[in-house]
């Protein structure tokens, strides 16, 4: 025996308990409907498994657990599922819950089950989940899941397990008549658990006031392997609380917030024990227990092996149920239970006891009255608290306080109610005062979800404020950028314009040059046949071509026209940008030369003089160049080789020419910036006529570069024709279309090159292209002059006036350039709003007085053709 | 001598705890006012604004600057002798006109007439309300704070707010009935001789 030891305060209420022992347990009548709830046990409600009209055995399972906290529900016996729903439950509030309700058979008939012969070999965890499978959860009072319980030797070290058998309540005998009639049995169970939690050590708490149930569990326990000591407690109200009895029986306490698996014990209830023990050997479910039916108002108070959702009326019944003299219907013990109003509800896993009381069993509680702070009620509290203050705080709804004071260390088991003298419900205000609390923290949880819900969507609607504007600015960037974008593009495609006519021009050339190479070839072919019908067909194949190279211009130039003007805004301002600077430089030169006084002038004119030197140097390399075309010419005797060799020279030449051309127009600058200023510009500007005269001259030297070459192909080409049988007369025609063809080619290539000049652009594409306009050139001089001397060679036969005329209009188109690059210039200086413009103009007059005076001395013929030029410059002015 | 030595010691004193206030004040500094927090987590968080406020935070940032305790009627008079417990002030009446004790309700769609405009889901400051465009929306029950914004947006009116129900779970125990409502004929004196009714 194992020494006893005592808990604080407790009380000795009658315990009236002798009623329901005279008899033994008897077999609860099965009810016609059976209400099962849901919710049995601390934890979640079970889900049904089953559905309406479904026919269930007993046994069967009706409704699954719903995660760790929660053990299914089997059905008590054999029927059908008539409905799932909301009916009375046993709960104080009277409140209904979800049942499932089930029309028994009568045949009771058991679902297939059987149990575990030998346990030990299936393992800890398969038989835990094997004993929440049956249902089973603390029979004490408060449902605890078992199964939880059973597991806290996974982490804990259990020295100690109790059996709590102290049935400590007043009236019930439940666990009282359990031990007397099946010792064995619960010796069984605990079996299972010593395998389970494997404890050093047993103890059967009891109670002293349960003399046969003690001698019957001693008899038991002789024949047990097992560590079991049934240890007999004093009589006193509450020593079956579970803290109390662990108080009791090893003088530990149970720290506050913690579980006595913390100190090493496990405590389990008798019935708890016994439902284990049916599980695991006869594979039953929990589906029935013993309650203790008592109090006045039954004939025949006695314990009842009932069903699992049988009604207290059924069980009343039959124990002689006296409705007119029940007073109140109690559930549970006198002290801890509650009283219902509805005898329709049904007995569940926790109900150990239903009292129906008359009124002088348990009368009214009397007015309460005023607190007189006797302090009876600290002295019975089994858990030392202050209930006198408790009772304080939570009238005033001080509940901070109150928990303070350990509120939820109060078990409620009512002895300060039942010791005190002013009848003050001091449970059902500690009760109230925790349920407050616990609605305050919920409360508490939910407005802290509540506050990060909000502070979410604030950051999400901020975010997406913000994320708009970011979109908004993306998008204007976007816009800004495709805008750009377009723009460059518009440029891109300009240039990609520019170069794929650029390209065009190219081929057309390289086709111009075939087709002059062609005509020379035949030419030469037809060479020592000399015909004049062959040169008049030749002449109609020339005018023919001519039309069409016309045409051809026509479409040209308006291609030319569709592109123009963007490219010419840019250019203008590229170029009012150019002049800008040059005008600066020009001014800053100026500047220095002021500061210096004559001296800077004089340097000023001694650059220019520079520049004229170079001007000159092109001009002698030119000449050199053209001294030493002739004599290629005259001896070269495959004319396809010729124009190659030409090509490098005149080339040469031209570059030279667009040098000085360039260094004249900074001269040209420089002289108006020094004009602005008002010094002695005089020097200045003859230098630049200077420049000008030899710019011409070089220019016409290259002219006549051209010009010689054409002429040396041309004697060749004349004799060529003159050779010429009757495809000749086709030939004339093939090499006018083909000098037309050139010479808007040229045209066009050459304007494209003044632009890409102007631009200061460089490129491989622009020099390359300058070098086709100078062969292009040759060659269109070359083609023009053998179309001419064809021409008259028909009707004059002169060589003299051939050559004479064919001088001419060379004349004529190097004033008629210079009269166009002349407009240009003017144009630009008149943006640039330069006070030379009425100088530039006098200037333009004189060359437009020398143009006309080349195209009179023109011959008539060529007219036309002139007023077409003129078109074309205008349209390109 | 004396006297130097004495300045000399509480200037270097003066320096050290100088140094050891200015560093703590930089190591220890407190972002923000705390007790906005503290008032912030008393406030009920409803977000329904009846204070005037866009939300329970700006309620409880203006608290912080001396504005009235009683304007948070879903919070009650609980809320605000808590209030008056923190900032040491006077407990006030709830302003206003408003019931002594408001029931908690909470909002509920009735699902056959929504349209799926999904104005009461913008309108929801905690995102209770769950739902997409042209399809029908309800209310999470478990996160509604019962602040009625949802009600006054919905085109068809079909919001209501209703209280919540007790459950099993939820039932709450309620507190005795004070001694005095019964306790009239306690005391026998008290009690009318039925003597003296009948002559």
């Amino acid at each position: 025996m194992s020494k006893v030891f005592a808990f604080h305060g407790g009380i000795h209420p009658p315990e009236n308990k002798h009623q329901s022992t005279q008899s033994v347990i008897a077999k609860g009548p099965i009810a016609k409907t059976l209400y099962v709830p849901l919710q049995q046990h601390i934890g979640v409600a079970a889900k049904p498994c089953v559905n309406v009209g479904d026919t269930v055995l007993k046994g069967q399972r009706i409704a699954d657990a719903q995660g760790k906290f929660s053990v299914p529900i089997h059905a008590p016996s054999s029927g059908v599922v008539t409905s799932i729903g909301e009916r009375s439950v046993p709960h104080p509030s009277g409140m209904p819950g979800l049942c499932i309700s089930i029309e028994t058979d009568g045949l009771d008939q058991w679902i297939e089950h059987s149990g575990l012969a030998d346990y030990p070999t299936l393992g800890k965890d398969k038989l835990i989940d094997y004993i929440c499978d049956r249902g089973i959860a603390g029979m004490g009072g408060a449902g605890f899941p078992t199964a939880v319980k059973l597991h806290l030797g996974d982490d804990h070290i259990v020295n100690t397990l109790i059996i709590n058998a102290a049935e400590c309540e007043p009236y019930i005998t439940a666990d009282d008549l359990l031990m007397r009639e099946r010792a064995e049995q619960i010796i069984s169970g605990i079996g299972v658990l010593q395998f389970l939690l494997e404890p050093s050590h047993i103890i059967i708490g009891i109670e002293d006031n349960k003399p046969q149930a003690i001698r019957a569990l001693e008899i038991a326990i002789q024949d047990c392997k097992h560590n079991i000591d049934v240890v007999s407690v004093p009589t006193k109200y509450p020593s079956g609380g579970e803290k109390q009895l662990i108080k009791l029986l090893t003088n530990i306490e149970v720290p506050h917030g913690g579980i006595p698996a913390d100190v090493g014990i496990v405590c389990q209830n008798v019935g708890t024990v016994y439902a284990i023990h049916r599980a695991v050997q006869y594979g039953e479910s929990l589906i029935s227990r013993i309650v203790t039916v008592t109090g006045d108002g039954v004939k025949k108070p006695q314990n009842y092996d009932t069903l699992i959702g049988t009604p207290f009326a059924t069980l009343l019944d039959a124990a002689g149920y006296i409705k007119e003299n029940t007073h109140r219907l109690i559930v549970g013990g006198p002290m801890m239970g509650y009283s219902i109003q509805d005898d329709q509800i049904p007995v569940v896993k926790t109900s150990n006891c239903i009292i129906a009381s008359t009124r002088e069993e348990m009368p009214e509680q009397p007015p309460s009255q005023a607190c007189i702070r006797c302090g009876m009620c600290e002295q019975v509290c089994p858990v030392q608290l202050l209930p006198q203050q408790l009772h304080w705080f939570a009238k005033g709804q001080e509940y901070q306080k109150a928990e303070q004071h350990n509120l939820f260390d109060c078990i409620e088991c009512g002895a300060c109610s039942y010791v005190c003298p002013s009848n003050i419900p001091l449970v059902q205000y500690y009760r109230h005062a925790k349920t407050t609390i616990r609605e305050e923290q919920q409360e508490k949880r939910k407005s802290d979800l509540a506050r990060e819900r909000f502070e979410a969507k604030q950051m999400r609607e901020q975010r997406a404020v913000e994320e708009k504007a970011a979109k908004r600015k993306a998008r204007a960037e976007q816009a800004a950028k495709a805008q750009a974008e377009k723009k460059q593009q518009a440029q891109e495609v300009e240039s990609t314009q520019g170069v794929d006519q650029q390209q065009l021009l190219k081929n057309t050339l390289k086709e111009a040059k075939l087709a002059v190479a062609k005509i020379e070839q035949e030419i030469t072919n037809n060479s020592g046949t000399e015909q004049a019908e062959t040169i008049s067909a030749q002449d109609i194949k020339l005018q023919k071509a001519k039309a069409a190279v016309e045409q051809a211009k026509q479409a040209i130039v308006k291609s030319t026209q569709a592109t123009a003007p963007i490219i010419d805004i840019k250019k203008l301002k590229r170029e009012a940008a150019m002049a800008n600077t040059k005008l600066s430089k020009a001014k800053q030169a100026l500047k220095t030369a002021q500061e210096k006084d004559q001296p800077g002038v004089e340097q000023l004119a001694a650059t220019i003089e520079t520049l004229s030197k170079q001007a000159d140097e092109a001009n002698n390399a030119f000449e050199n160049a053209q001294q030493e075309n002739p004599a290629e010419k005259t001896t070269s005797t495959a004319p396809a080789a010729k124009p190659k060799a030409m090509d490098a020279d005149s080339k040469k030449l031209k570059t030279a020419a667009a040098i000085a051309r360039t260094k004249l127009k900074k001269a040209q600058t420089a002289l108006q910036s020094a004009m602005d200023n008002g010094d002695d510009t005089e020097q200045l500007s003859q230098d630049i006529k200077l420049l000008e005269d030899k710019l011409n001259k070089a220019q016409s030297a290259y002219e006549q570069s051209q010009n010689a070459t054409s002429s040396t192909q041309t004697s060749t080409a004349s004799s060529a024709s003159e050779t010429s049988g009757d495809s000749s007369h086709v030939d004339i025609k093939k090499l006018k279309t083909a000098a037309a063809i050139a010479r808007t080619k040229l045209k066009k290539a050459q304007s494209q090159l003044d632009k890409l000049t102007d631009d200061e652009s460089n490129s491989d594409d622009g020099a390359a292209l300058k070098a086709e306009v100078a062969t292009l050139e040759q060659k269109v001089e070359q083609t023009q002059a053998h179309y001419l001397k064809h021409k008259l060679a028909q009707p004059a036969d002169s060589q003299s006036t051939e050559s004479d005329a064919s001088q001419r209009q060379e004349d004529y188109e190097k004033a008629l350039k210079l009269y166009t690059k002349a407009m240009t210039a003017l144009d630009k200086a008149r943006e640039q709003n330069s006070p030379h413009v009425e100088k530039m103009t006098t200037s333009i007059e004189k060359l437009k007085r020398k143009l006309d005076d080349a195209q009179a001395a023109l011959p008539d013929q060529n007219t036309a053709a002139n007023s077409n030029n003129d078109d074309n410059n205008q349209s390109q002015v | 001598m004396t006297i130097i030595i004495a300045v000399s010691v509480l200037l270097g004193l003066a320096i050290i705890f100088g140094l050891v206030l200015g560093f703590s004040a930089i190591k220890f500094h407190v972002e923000g006012n705390p007790i906005v927090d503290q008032i912030d987590s008393i406030l009920p968080q409803t977000q329904c604004g009846q204070c005037g406020h866009p939300g329970c935070r700006p309620y409880a940032e203006s608290i912080a600057e001396g504005e009235a305790i009683n304007k948070c009627p879903p919070g009650g008079q609980a809320t605000i002798e808590a209030l008056a417990d923190l900032l040491d002030v006077e407990v006030l009446e709830l302003d206003g006109e408003h019931d002594e004790n408001p029931i908690k309700t909470i909002a509920y769609i009735r699902e056959d007439e929504c349209i799926g405009c999904t104005k009461c889901i913008q309108a929801c400051p905690v995102d209770a309300i769950l739902g997409a465009a042209k399809q029908m929306h309800t209310v999470i029950t478990d996160e509604c704070t019962g602040c009625d914004l949802c009600v006054a947006p919905c085109p068809v009116d079909c919001i209501d707010m209703l209280p919540i129900p007790t459950t099993l779970n939820t039932w709450k125990w309620q507190a005795p009935q004070p001694y005095q409502t019964h306790s009239k004929n306690l005391i026998a004196t008290d009690k009318q001789p039925a003597v003296e009714t009948l002559s």
